[in-house]
C-alpha cells in the first residue's frame, strides 16, 4: 500500500524548566489518498507534530517518513511534491492576491497556473486586491491557494477554518474534498469535531501528546456502543444522584451503588441512577454537567419507557432533548475531559 | 507539465518584486529613506553655509563707548560688542552666548587687556587672538611686515562638499540596517519565513533577494540627493562617477549584510531596534558623517577606521572631494567587503527561520 505518511515514537521535548513534553511517543500512518484528521483541544500536540512532519521542527526522537523519505535529505524532493498552510500566517498586506500567487508558484520547478488556482478558490474577483483588505475567509483561502500552487500530492493543513464564519468554513471544505477527490492526501489538524466528521476518513484523536483513539468517525462513534443520547433534567434534583459517576463514564456503565443522600419530600429515586440503566436500549448513564445523559441504541424505544417511569415516579420533567453521538462524545469517553476544558488549561 | 523556466517563475525575481512593491507600497517607508536625507543636507546645508565673515560676541568690562579704543573695537565688523558687568559676562560666557570677555585696564599712562574665554571653544580662541590683534592695533600698534589676504572659496571646500559624502554614508547605513533588518524581523513575526521554509525556496535566493532589493532601492536614494546637492548648494563630485558608484554598492553590501547579520536571531521588533541601534550609534558618532573622524584620540583610530562606516566615508571623500583613483582606497574596500562577506555568511548560518 503506498503511504503519504509514516511515523512512528515520535516525541518532541522542548527545553525548558520543566521540560514540556509536546508530543509523547505518537504512532501515524496516512495513506495515500485518504483524509486524515488530527483530532485534539488546543495545546494537545496536533500543531507540533504537523509541523515536524512538514520537516520545519525536529523531532526529539522518532521516525518520520513522508512520501516515502525522511526528512535530512533531499529535503528539496519532498518539498516540492508538498504543499502546507502553517496557523496564523500573515501573508504581506502589501501584494495582492495573485502576487503572493505567483510568489510562491515561483518556489516550484512545476506547478499549476496561478490564475487556475486563484479561480478555484473562488478568489479571482479579489485577484489584484491588497490581502490586508481581504476578509478572514478570504485570507484563509488565499493560504490554501499558495499551498495549492506547487501541485502537491499531499496537503498539511493546520487549523484551517479556526476563527471562520459557518459560510467559509463550509467553501473551505468544498475545496478541500475536490482536491482529494483527484487523489490526493490530506493532514489536517482541527478541534472542530463537526470538521473532522465531514473531511476525514480517519481521524485520529490526540490528547496530552499522545494518540488516544484512530479510526473512521462512524467507527469511532460506533466504539461508543450507540449512536444516540437521551439528555434530561428533572424538576426535584439529582443534584446529589452520583458524584462518583461525574467524570461521565460511557460504556463503562456504573460502578456500584451510588450514594444516595438526597431524600426529597415526594419520591425519592430508590437506587440513583442505576434505575434507568434498566431501561431498554440503555448501554449506560452518566451525570453531565447537571444532566442525566442515557446513551442508547434506538430513542425510539427507551423514549416511552422514560416517560412511564418518570411520571410513575411523578418526577417532574424539565427538560429533555435527544441527539446523535458525536466525535465530541468519543473524546469524552477516551480522554475523561471535554476538549473545550483543555482550552482554559 | 508547464513549462516554467519564464521569469515569471524565477524565484530570485519574484521575491525582488515582492520587495519592491512592499517598499513602495508603503508611504512612510519612502520618506524616509528619501527624504530625510534630504531634509538633513538642506538644514546642515543651510545652518553651515559659508557666512561673509565669521561674528564674534565680545563683552567688554569696566569700558566706556566713548574710549576711542572701544570705539574703534565696536566700528570693527568682525566683533558683537556688548559693555557689561562681570556677573553677566560670566553668565553669558558659560552659556555660549558671548565668545570672550574682555576688560579694559588703565593705570595712568600703562594699558592692559585681560581676556576670558574657554579655551576648547574654537570661536573662543579665534575670538581671542582677533580681539587682541584689533586691539593692540587700535593702542597703536604698529606691524613690522607688510601682509595680505586671500580668500579661497572653491567649492569642494564648504562644509556642505564635506557633508554630502558623510550623508550618503549614513543614509546607505540607516537603509541597509533597516531596510533589510527590520524587513527580516517583521517577516519572521509574521510567520512568512517558515512559510517560505516549507517551500522548495533555497535560502540563499531569499538572502539575496533582500540584499538585491536593497541595492535597488538605493539608487533613487543616492541618486536623489547628489541631484539635490548639486543643484541646492553646487555640490560636485570631483573624482570618477564611476568610482563613487562602485563604493556605494560594495558600501550597501557591506550594511545590507550587517542587517541581516543583526535581524538573523531576533524575535521582536523591540530586540532588533535595540540591536540596530547599538551597532549604529558607535558609528554615527565616530566615523565621521558631520566631522573629522579624526578628531578623535590617536588611541582609539584604530578602531574607528576598522568600522564599516569610516571605510566607505573616508573612500567617498577621498574620490568625491580630493579626485583620487578608487585604487588608492584598496584598504577601505578591503575592510568593506570583509564585513559583507562575513556578516552574511554568519547570518546565514546563524539565521532564525522561525
Amino acid at each position: 500500500m503506498n503511504l503519504a505518511i509514516e511515523c512512528q515514537q515520535l516525541t518532541k521535548t522542548y527545553p525548558s524548566r520543566p521540560p514540556v513534553e509536546a508530543v509523547r511517543g505518537l504512532d501515524l500512518t496516512v495513506r495515500g489518498g485518504e483524509c486524515y484528521g488530527l483530532l485534539g483541544p488546543n495545546g494537545a500536540g496536533k500543531t507540533t507534530t504537523i509541523e515536524i512532519l512538514e520537516g520545519l521542527l525536529a523531532p526529539t526522537s522518532g521516525m518520520v517518513r513522508v512520501l516515502g523519505r525522511e526528512w535530512g535529505k533531499l529535503d528539496d524532493e519532498i518539498r516540492q511534491r508538498i504543499g502546507v498552510s502553517l496557523q496564523e500566517t500573515r501573508l504581506s498586506e502589501k501584494l495582492s492576491i495573485r502576487e503572493s500567487v505567483v510568489l510562491f508558484r515561483s518556489f516550484y520547478r512545476d506547478g499549476l497556473d496561478p490564475d487556475d488556482v486563484i479561480r478555484r478558490l473562488s478568489l479571482q474577483d479579489k485577484a489584484d486586491a491588497r490581502v490586508g483588505k481581504l476578509s478572514g475567509g478570504q485570507k484563509q483561502r488565499l493560504a490554501v491557494a499558495c499551498a495549492l500552487v506547487g501541485d502537491p500530492e499531499l496537503l498539511f493543513l493546520d487549523e484551517p477554518t479556526t476563527g471562520l464564519d459557518p459560510q467559509s468554513r463550509r467553501e473551505l471544505w468544498e475545496i478541500i474534498r475536490s482536491f482529494k477527490s483527484q487523489g490526493r492526501t490530506v493532514l489536517l489538524t482541527t478541534h472542530y469535531m463537526e470538521e473532522a466528521e465531514k473531511l476525514c476518513d480517519r481521524v485520529g484523536i490526540v490528547d496530552q501528546g499522545r494518540k488516544i483513539a484512530e479510526g473512521s468517525p462512524a467507527e469511532l462513534m460506533a466504539s461508543l456502543g450507540s449512536d444516540h443520547f437521551v439528555e434530561f433534567t428533572l424538576a426535584n434534583s439529582f443534584d446529589n444522584f452520583g458524584r462518583e459517576e461525574k467524570r461521565g463514564g460511557i460504556g463503562q456503565g456504573l460502578a456500584g451503588e451510588p450514594a444516595n443522600t438526597c431524600s426529597p419530600a415526594e419520591s425519592p429515586p430508590p437506587r440513583g441512577l442505576q434505575q434507568f440503566r434498566s431501561l431498554p436500549s440503555v448501554r449506560s448513564v452518566a451525570m453531565v454537567e447537571g444532566r442525566i445523559q442515557l446513551s442508547v441504541v434506538e430513542p425510539h424505544v427507551v423514549l416511552p419507557a422514560l416517560m412511564e417511569l418518570i411520571a410513575a415516579r411523578r418526577w417532574g420533567l424539565t427538560s429533555l432533548t435527544t441527539r446523535h453521538a458525536s466525535l465530541d462524545d468519543v473524546f469524552v469517553a477516551l480522554a475523561g475531559h471535554r476538549m473545550n476544558e483543555s482550552d482554559a488549561a | 507539465m508547464t513549462s516554467n523556466r519564464s521569469a515569471r517563475y524565477s524565484p530570485l525575481v519574484q521575491l525582488i518584486l515582492a520587495r519592491c512593491r512592499e517598499f513602495y507600497r508603503e508611504p512612510e517607508a519612502v520618506f524616509w529613506s528619501y527624504g530625510f536625507p534630504l531634509l538633513m543636507a538642506t538644514a546642515l546645508g543651510f545652518a553651515f553655509r559659508n557666512k561673509p565673515a565669521e561674528q564674534f560676541a565680545v563683552d567688554l568690562l569696566d569700558a566706556t563707548a566713548t574710549d576711542p579704543i572701544v570705539a574703534r573695537l565696536i566700528e570693527d565688523k568682525r566683533f558683537k560688542v556688548q559693555l557689561s558687568d562681570e556677573t553677566e559676562s560670566r553668565r553669558r560666557l558659560r552659556t555660549g552666548v558671548t565668545d570672550l570677555v574682555v576688560s579694559l585696564r588703565r593705570d595712568n599712562d600703562s594699558l592692559r587687556f585681560d581676556y576670558l574665554f574657554d579655551p576648547t571653544r574654537p570661536a573662543s580662541l579665534v575670538a581671542r587672538n582677533a580681539a587682541d590683534d584689533a586691539l593692540q592695533r587700535a593702542a597703536g600698534r604698529q606691524d613690522v611686515a607688510g601682509a595680505s589676504d586671500q580668500h579661497y572659496e572653491e567649492p569642494g571646500g564648504r562644509y556642505i562638499d564635506f557633508l554630502v559624502p558623510g550623508l550618503i554614508g549614513m543614509s546607505l547605513m540607516g537603509g541597509g540596517l533597516w531596510g533589510v533588518g527590520f524587513v527580516t524581523v517583521d517577516m519572521r513575526i509574521r510567520k512568512v519565513l517558515k512559510r517560505f521554509l516549507a517551500t522548495p525556496m533555497k535560502k540563499h535566493q531569499f538572502l539575496a533577494g533582500l540584499m538585491a532589493s536593497r541595492l535597488l532601492f538605493l539608487i533613487p536614494e543616492v541618486v536623489t540627493l547628489l541631484l539635490f546637492t548639486r543643484f541646492v548648494f553646487g555640490v560636485r563630485n570631483h573624482g570618477s562617477l564611476f568610482a563613487v558608484i562602485v563604493l556605494i554598492l560594495i558600501g550597501a553590501s557591506a550594511f545590507a549584510g550587517l542587517g541581516l547579520l543583526v535581524a538573523s536571531r531576533a524575535k521582536t521588533i523591540e530586540a532588533v531596534s535595540g540591536l540596530m541601534n547599538l551597532v549604529m550609534l558607535p558609528m554615527w558618532i565616530a566615523s565621521g558623517i558631520f566631522f573629522e573622524s579624526s578628531r578623535f584620540p590617536d588611541e582609539v583610530q584604530p578602531v574607528i577606521k576598522a568600522l564599516p562606516l569610516t571605510q566607505l566615508i573616508n573612500a567617498l571623500r577621498a574620490v568625491m572631494l580630493e579626485g583620487h583613483a578608487i585604487t588608492s582606497q584598496w584598504p577601505n574596500i578591503v575592510g568593506l567587503v570583509l564585513w559583507g562577506v562575513v556578516s552574511s555568511v554568519i547570518a546565514l548560518r546563524w539565521f532564525r527561520w522561525s
